[in-house]
């Protein structure tokens, strides 16, 4: 049974398409056939963190309005040829397409392949309802600030609402050594705040700038936290049970006695 | 309890626990904002509870959320013609 997984925020700017670029990959991985689609049209960001932005023929819109079949749209990834990115158009705008093209063209993609990951913009609108149109589970992405769990509560609403009840949340750019001071929110708190079981935290870390700097998602490095983190909430995406990695906080050099869970 | 005495003596709250708290107050807000119709049934069920004991003007009843320090009270305001016989 394949499956479609929207990755949304609310907010701008907190970790959608990084999170769309490491879950994407990880599932491919893993073995699994994966198409990513950016749904962000206007200002496309998906391509760069894989490194595919120099193969781009055609995008989400030539297929939606028909010119193009969408294998032809379809770029693999070159290591991970699993990894199939649907680029979206730069020069149109989120009005370009609407819910019910999104979902046709998913359910031809639920034919051939196990996974299809969409990015979603920011914000509540059209892009967003044509983002979620299709999916099976949601993936919320928020950050340990007050703003960012505001909108994260409110999109939980809004696909609440549109009846996706499988809502999956992870906590984007923790600072182990701010939340031991106790100048940011921890993600039980914001579990607890959010009615839902978090399925990650990703700490904020230089490897994720690097990762994009050099279009190969973090989770490709196993040697950062980050892509520790991508890779057990990729596993428990599967249905696997993965306990939260136990790895120290920075500034441990004198007391090793707290620890922090990924 | 703990909290206030702690601002007596001065001790400043970390600001992890004060967005923590904020938040709180916040949320109860914006989900009654987004669900008018929830609003709307609870309001009408209250009135039927109250209905039961005495005769309410309904017409000037007001429901709202009043925030009080790290919490939110929900008050309702219903002006009683007459108490029922018991
Ligand atoms: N865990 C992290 N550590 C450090 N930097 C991060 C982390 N996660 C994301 N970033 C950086 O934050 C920026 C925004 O990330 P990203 O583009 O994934 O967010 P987005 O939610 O897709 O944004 P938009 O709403 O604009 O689509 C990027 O520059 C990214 O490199
Ligand atoms: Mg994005």
């Amino acid at each position: 049974m394949s499956k479609v997984i929207v990755v949304t925020s609310g907010k701008g700017g907190v970790g959608k398409t990084t999170t769309s670029a490491n879950i994407g990959m990880g599932l491919a991985m893993r073995g699994n056939s994966v198409v990513l689609i950016d749904t962000d049209t206007g200002l496309r960001n998906l391509d760069l963190l894989l490194g595919l932005e120099n193969r781009i023929l055609y995008d989400l819109v030539d297929v939606t309005e028909g010119r193009v079949p969408y294998r032809k749209a379809l770029v693999a990834h070159k290591k991970y040829e699993k990894l199939l990115l649907l680029p979206t158009s730069q020069i149109r705008d989120k009005s370009a397409i609407n819910p019910a093209q999104l979902m046709v063209l998913c359910d031809e993609l639920r034919k051939n392949y196990d996974y299809v990951i969409i990015d979603c913009p920011a914000g509540i609108e059209q892009g967003f309802k044509t983002a979620i149109a299709a999916a099976d589970m949601a993936i919320v992405v928020t950050m340990p600030e007050i703003a960012a769990v505001r909108d994260a509560d409110k999109i939980i609403g809004e696909l609440l609402r549109s009846e996706k009840n499988d809502i999956r949340l992870i906590v984007n750019r923790i600072r182990p050594s701010m939340v031991d001071q106790g100048e940011m929110m921890n993600m039980e708190e914001i579990q607890k705040h959010l009615e839902l079981k978090c399925i990650g935290q990703i700490p904020d870390e230089q490897s994720v700038i690097t990762a994009a700097n050099i279009g190969e998602p973090v989770i490709l490095n196993q040697d950062s936290y980050a892509g520790k983190a991508y890779a057990n909430i990729v596993g428990r995406i599967c249905g696997e049970e993965i306990p939260f990695l136990v790895v120290p906080k920075d500034g441990l050099l004198k007391r090793l006695k707290k620890a922090f869970g990924f | 309890m703990f909290d206030s005495i702690m601002k007596i003596f001065g001790k400043k709250e970390k600001s992890g626990k004060i967005a923590g708290d904020r938040l709180r107050v916040l949320l109860v807000h914006d989900r009654a904002n987004m669900s008018p119709e929830i609003m709307e049934k609870l309001r009408d069920d209250i009135i039927q509870v109250i209905s039961k004991y005495m005769d309410i003007n309904k017409k000037d009843m007001e429901l709202s959320f009043e925030n009080e320090d790290n919490a939110v009270a929900l008050v309702a305001n219903i002006p009683v013609r007459r108490m029922r016989h018991s």
